[in-house]
């Protein structure tokens, strides 16, 4: 792959994620909230880009990763993607423990609560796998339906989360990143043929 | 003085209130005029603090809380009923006591409290409201603002005893 292109892909890679970051990072909100409640924010933003990395990751479109080196990364990123959960709605029990209570019992008045709680829980529930694949002896073909079921839903969960919030992210660039993040997740999944009857070995 | 504007949460408070009204008509006809008490709104009580002080304005103000008070039934204007509002603000968080006011309904049952500009918080730009002065049964309400860049906001309680 030539130079020129293989630069492009990364560093478009790098605006998609971090943009949204800065753009957020401009918010006029952040004047009005707390440390805790301004981390809290950011780590979602982060989760919501580390969500696009995975499935580039695991379908091979990142120059100069082999697929071998994509898949630990495609690991220890889903690690991290825990991590940002975590702090996400940590933070944001801290900010107020009341309406984390609410979102987490499925009794919050804001329609983008149970989109962020399932996804969070199918995060964790694919996290818990993958760590525990081997010890289960799980099959090649049922880990592959699991980890594809629970894709889905983190990737539709994160993204309709994302959209329906009123928080610091700016409008245009949640859009696109959200966008991107539907798109790679379709082209990796059409690419990889997950519904394919047998696991092949990449 | 009240403006009604047309939305999904109008709309559906009124459709609810009409079906109510209907519904509660067919079964009792002697109370076909009956006005069903507003219920409270989930997440509505959250960050409540109890016996927040009567103010003439909440911080430095900039944004009108108002609403009316009514009973359920008749749906007579009440007066000189204590409502507490409080929101997160550019004054402060929800939890914050500066965050936190009340004030009384007048002889047509309104209230209107001046306070600080509500910021969206946990996703949207919501204040919270509370009847709780035992009379009548203790209400909690969560209006949402269509805009974050409104300046005002509305919500109207219809109380039945306690």
């Amino acid at each position: 792959m030539r130079l020129a292109k293989v630069t492009l892909i990364w560093v478009a890679l790098a605006a998609a994620v971090c943009v949204p970051i800065a753009a957020a990072a401009l918010s006029p909100l952040l004047e009005w909230r707390g440390p805790v409640y301004i981390v809290a924010g950011f780590a979602g933003i982060i989760a919501l880009g580390l969500v696009l990395v995975q499935p580039l990751l695991i379908g091979g479109y990142l120059p100069g990763m082999s697929a071998y080196r994509g898949r630990r990364a495609h690991y220890w990123i889903g690690g991290a993607l825990v991590l940002a959960v975590v702090v996400h709605v940590g933070g944001l029990w801290i900010t107020s423990p009341p309406d984390m209570i609410d979102a987490l019992l499925f009794s919050s008045p804001t329609p983008f609560s149970p989109w962020g709680v399932i996804a969070m829980w199918a995060i964790f529930a694919v996290a818990l796998l993958a760590a525990l694949r081997r010890r289960l002896g799980l099959e090649p073909r049922t880990w592959r339906i699991a980890h594809v079921f629970l894709a889905v839903i983190i990737v539709a969960g994160s993204v309709v989360h994302g959209m329906l919030v009123e928080g610091t992210m700016e409008t245009v660039s949640k859009v696109a990143l959200c966008a991107l993040v539907l798109a790679a997740t379709i082209k990796a999944m059409v690419d990889l043929r997950v519904w394919r009857k047998r696991a092949t070995s990449r | 003085m009240t403006t009604f504007v047309l939305n999904r949460r109008n709309l559906l408070a009124a459709g609810g209130s009409f079906l109510a009204a209907g519904v509660s008509g067919l079964l009792l006809p002697a109370r076909a005029q009956s006005i069903a008490p507003t219920p409270s709104m989930s997440g509505g009580s959250n960050n409540y603090r109890k016996g927040a002080p009567t103010v003439d304005r909440i911080g430095k103000g900039g944004f009108w809380m108002s609403g009316t008070v009514r009973r359920a039934g008749d749906g007579a204007p009440l007066a000189n009923q204590r409502i507490q509002i409080w929101a997160h603000t550019t004054e402060g968080q929800e939890h914050e006591p500066q965050s936190h006011g009340a004030t009384l309904t007048d002889k047509n049952g309104a209230f209107r409290l001046e306070m600080p500009q509500i910021i969206p918080i946990f996703g949207q730009p919501h204040g919270h409201l509370a009847y709780d002065s035992g009379e009548f049964k203790t209400v909690f309400l969560r209006p949402v603002m269509r805009s974050a860049k409104e300046t005002s906001l509305e919500a109207h309680f219809v109380l039945q005893p306690a």
